[in-house]
């Protein structure tokens, strides 16, 4: 396989750890997280700084990043939880703004914006292609394992609760269900996911910096959710592939308008992803691959 | 608990609306094995009552006990959990969901409901969830929802959901359920149907407690009847008593003006 291609399905599989993040708390709980973002940066500088400054190894920084994401995604939500539905999401939201402010100011700990650079892989880098397929696998199995648990957990009665609540949180407490403790756990399951991405985003590259997680990658994973289909695993697993598909591809069609500029053509392929966004929300408002029905127990 | 002694009692809870009393002082007992009827005229804050007695409104003021429990201002899952679940008037609950999970998910204590447990889907746990279905299908069976225990809950007719509303309670096996309104808007045909289901419970031993305004139905099964208006009891007693009880027929119909 071509070098690019591996690049690029393995930036794939993290935006993947990401969307199936958005999709168990906002696709089937209904809790809106616009801090995604944010949870991906806290992963990314907790491994980053971990494997750098005390030389942990990159699986326990994977593991605290992860930590580090369900604690903060638990603390956020603790604030919010009993309050309106909103709220979640204008909190999330600052938060990650917040997030990407304190590594840009914080100099003595993240750097500022040189960011930090020499994180460590789980497979030497001098293997070169053999370390960009290994490392392609190691993500693919972490995206399997986090879809598969994730899927698991929709079809499940748990799932079933989680359903319940998107649709009525009120009369899900009737029916005797700790609704705050179900939106707590699962929110926290989901921002540990987010976390796991960044760190994992953090080894391939060998680099993390504040502008990674501007407030518009945020927005391409509900892109990428919306496009496969919210409320289904593998239908935010594909609404990723597509994304960075969309992505990439459309550095291509700077190829057929030579006569703009860089700037332009960038622009451009904004345009191209919003045309496309548009043409998904009229054609498949629920996505490549809709949420099936009824699916508990299975 | 003593014999004869009220299994759920309401003594004066009150609670505002900022300056609107929606309850200013409600009392009364509700004993087991009964299906008390609880009726007044619109406005007369009985939604708000089942609101407050299910935990889903705090009351300002006054005491909710429930078994002995004092049950006032806990949260709703607390007190479904100790067996007193409510239904709802506008049919409300999970249009996404079937009806067999919309049944399934009133069920108590189901392992796979807790996370370690949903991922490990080991056989004990599949098992507590085939015998939750197993009722599930019985309750839809009993209820005639046996056909559609697979469609969305939306795609239900008016008449389905208010079944569905009684069969999710029944699921929760509580000991005492609360039914706002489980005849309102449905026809006289189906009316009965509710009435036998709702009769077929007390029968078992279910305590009922029933907001409704089809009066025939107040009539043929609740005894005693209490009347709420203006956010506080009014009178209590046997249907025939309390319909001819001149302060009753007042709230109703308004006071004779004087020409």
């Amino acid at each position: 396989m071509d070098n690019y291609l591996i690049a690029m399905a393995t930036i794939a599989c993290v935006y993947g750890l990401m969307t199936v993040s958005l999709n168990l708390s906002w696709g089937v709980t209904g809790m809106v997280n616009l801090g995604i973002a944010g949870f991906f940066g806290i992963g990314a500088y907790t491994s980053a700084l971990l494997t750098t400054r005390l030389g942990w190894p990159v699986v326990a920084g994977v593991a605290s990043a992860m930590v580090a994401g369900a604690l903060v995604g638990a603390v956020l939500s603790i604030a919010t939880l009993r309050l309106r539905d909103d709220y979640l999401a204008i909190v999330t939201l600052g938060f990650a703004e917040i997030v990407r402010l304190v590594a840009l100011n914080e100099l003595w700990l993240t750097n500022g914006s040189d960011g930090i650079s020499g994180i460590p892989a789980p497979i030497p880098r001098g293997y070169g292609y053999g370390f960009s397929l290994a490392f392609l696998a190691l993500i693919a199995a972490l995206l399997a394992l986090a879809a598969w648990s994730a899927s698991r957990l929709q079809r499940s009665p748990y799932g079933r609760v989680l359903r319940a609540i998107r649709d009525d949180a009120d009369v899900t407490a009737v029916a005797g269900k700790d609704v705050v403790r179900f939106k707590l756990k699962t929110f926290a399951l989901s921002t540990a996911i987010a976390g796991a991405a960044g760190a994992m985003y953090g080894h391939y590259t060998s680099f993390v910096a504040p502008d990674l997680f501007a407030p518009l990658l945020t927005i391409y994973i509900f892109l990428a959710l919306t496009i496969g289909g919210t409320g289904n695993v593998k239908g935010a697993v594909l609404g990723a592939f597509v994304l960075i598909a969309i992505l990439e591809g459309s550095r291509y069609s700077a190829a057929f308008l030579p006569e703009l500029s860089a700037v332009q053509q960038s622009a451009v392929r904004e345009m191209v992803v919003a045309a496309l966004f548009l043409l998904c929300l009229r054609f498949r408002p629920r996505g490549l691959v809709p949420e099936r029905m009824g699916a508990a127990g299975e | 608990m003593a014999r004869g002694a009220p299994l759920l009692e309401v003594s004066d809870v009150a609670r505002a609306f900022y300056g609107l009393r929606a309850l200013t002082g409600v009392s009364f007992g509700v004993r087991q094995g009964t299906i008390t009827g609880l009726i007044g005229p619109n406005g007369a804050g009985k939604t708000t009552l089942f609101n407050v007695i299910s935990g889903m409104l705090r009351a300002d003021a006054g005491r909710v006990t429930f078994a002995g429990w004092d049950a006032t201002n806990r949260a709703p899952h607390l007190i479904s959990r100790a067996g007193l679940v409510r239904s709802f008037q506008i049919a409300r609950g999970f249009p996404r969901l079937t009806v067999r999970e919309n049944l399934m998910l009133y069920a108590r204590d189901n392992p796979g409901e807790r996370m370690s447990r949903a991922l490990l889907w080991n056989a004990k746990t599949r098992q507590a969830e085939r015998e939750i279905g197993a009722r599930a299908a019985a309750v839809a069976d009993r209820l005639g929802l046996r056909a559609v225990l697979d469609n969305p809950a939306s795609a239900l007719s008016g008449g389905q959901k208010k079944l569905l509303e009684i069969g999710r309670t029944m699921m929760a096996s509580p000991s005492m359920i609360l039914l706002d309104e489980p005849a309102a808007g449905v026809n006289p045909s189906l009316t009965r149907t509710i009435a036998g289901h709702v009769r077929a419970l007390a029968d078992e031993g279910m305590t009922v407690l029933i907001i409704e305004h089809d009066m025939t139905l107040v009539r043929e099964l609740c005894d005693p009847v209490i009347v709420m208006t203006e956010g506080r009891t009014l009178v209590e007693g046997t249907f025939a008593a309390v319909a001819g009880d001149a302060r009753v027929q007042e709230a109703y119909l308004g006071k004779k003006q004087w020409h």
